[in-house]
């Protein structure tokens, strides 16, 4: 709310939620890159290409912002971590899965990403208000992408509409995870960076999802598991997948490519 | 009379800069495209910021190095950095970018989801795809000349 905030964020907190941003984004983008190739029409080769390519843009330049909070680097802080240290929602723990998986997937986080970015464009931080408003302008597209998977999968009785109720089934006590509460939240709202507390969001967002799953006659997330843990207990499949895009960074650490 | 002599060499530098062609697509250059945003002096330093299209757009960094040649080339010390300070748009591309883009086949940003067709302009055209070969465009298909082309994505 006041000049001081604006030029000097409250450290910690700022930095604890740029890093969950990115994390979030990197996570997906690099989980949805793994469809270039091989998704099941050549639109949406093209189409996760670029959604992906738009997920990891957004991600280096929050760990860009993180970067100059906490005098670090922007591919150490996307790279060097261990698998403990990522803050990404468990939302995004549960591996490529199949294509249901993935439209089920994109759609929770997709709708949570933009309440989220939603609190923020208004923010008094005006570095992040700026960026949050770059990227709310090209999710716009996520959005429309999503939201017509979505309705397609569930209108086509049969495998498909199975396939997405089960993915829904299985992500829902993870999907409230986006929001999990942050350790220095009390001060981003206090500060005005956020506009509501994360459990605020959180409502806003489910209102929002709700009369739309149940319009589709689709499972709607339940509470979520253990949110204390939304951002740090990690799966097995999340172990494989650092494994796989820290590779190239391990196989030649301090290259310059 | 400083201040219009400054006005004017800033001017020019602007030019100069704008004048970059978009690696992606030579036909236009990031001038056309309103990527230029500021272009000041600090000192002897020229400052510029440039507005990246996309933030994920993998040209970003070479047209950062090509404004910072250029500027080199015109001896001056500069630093180029990529801004996020307003969020670009395509209404930012000028009418001689979108004629250019027309020129190469290349609809240009419409409010219409389906922009009318660049080689025969027919308004029968239909999307086959929200996302392209770069991440600026999409894909059309004309239902008159049956062609598919690319359109510039609007927003």
């Amino acid at each position: 709310m006041t000049a001081a905030a604006t030029e000097a964020p409250p450290t910690a907190s700022a930095a604890d939620l740029l890093r969950s941003m990115a994390d979030d984004e990197f996570v997906i983008g690099y989980s949805d890159s793994e469809w270039t190739g091989i998704a099941p029409l050549l639109e949406e080769d093209v189409a996760m290409s670029s959604l992906s390519q738009d997920e990891l843009g957004h991600a280096a330049a929050l760990y860009d912002l993180l970067a100059g909070l906490t005098d670090g680097d922007r591919d150490a802080l996307a790279y060097d971590r261990k698998p403990a240290d990522y803050r990404h929602a468990r939302l995004l723990d549960h591996g490529r899965g199949d294509w249901a998986m993935t439209i089920a997937r994109r759609y929770l986080y997709e709708s949570a990403d933009a309440v989220r970015l939603e609190a923020l464009v208004a923010g008094s931080w005006g570095p992040l208000a700026e960026l949050a408003r770059t990227i709310a302008r090209e999710e716009r597209y996520h959005r429309m992408h999503i939201d017509a998977w979505l309705t397609r999968l569930a209108r086509a009785d049969g495998e498909p509409r199975d396939r997405l109720i089960a993915a829904l089934t299985t992500l829902g006590p993870d999907a409230g995870t986006v929001f999990a509460p942050l350790p220095g939240e009390a001060a981003l709202v206090g500060d005005g960076i956020l506009a509501a507390t994360m459990a605020e969001l959180e409502a806003q967002w489910r209102a929002s999802i709700e009369p739309v799953l149940r319009d589709l006659r689709l499972p709607v997330p339940p509470t979520t598991d253990d949110p204390g843990t939304g951002r740090t207990r990690h799966s097995e499949a999340f172990t494989d997948l650092h494994a796989t895009f820290t590779s190239v960074r391990r196989s030649d650490p301090g290259a310059t490519w | 009379m400083t201040g219009t002599l400054l006005a004017l060499d800033l001017a020019a530098i602007r030019e100069a800069i704008g004048a970059v062609a978009d690696p992606e697509m030579p036909v236009v250059s990031i001038g056309d495209l309103g990527m230029v945003h500021l272009v000041d002096r600090e000192g002897d330093t020229i400052r510029v910021s440039i507005l990246p299209t996309f933030l994920g757009c993998p040209a970003a960094e070479m047209i950062q190095a090509a404004v910072a040649e250029r500027l080199e080339g015109m001896g001056l010390a500069a630093t180029v950095a990529m801004s996020h300070a307003v969020p670009w748009t395509s209404d930012r591309i000028t009418s001689a970018g979108r004629a250019a883009l027309l020129a190469a086949g290349i609809a240009p940003p419409t409010e219409a989801v389906d922009p009318p067709c660049p080689m025969c302009d027919s308004t029968r055209t239909v999307m086959d795809n929200a996302f392209g070969p770069t991440q600026c465009r999409s894909l059309h298909y004309c239902r008159d000349c049956r062609q598919p082309f690319e359109a510039f994505r609007a927003g």
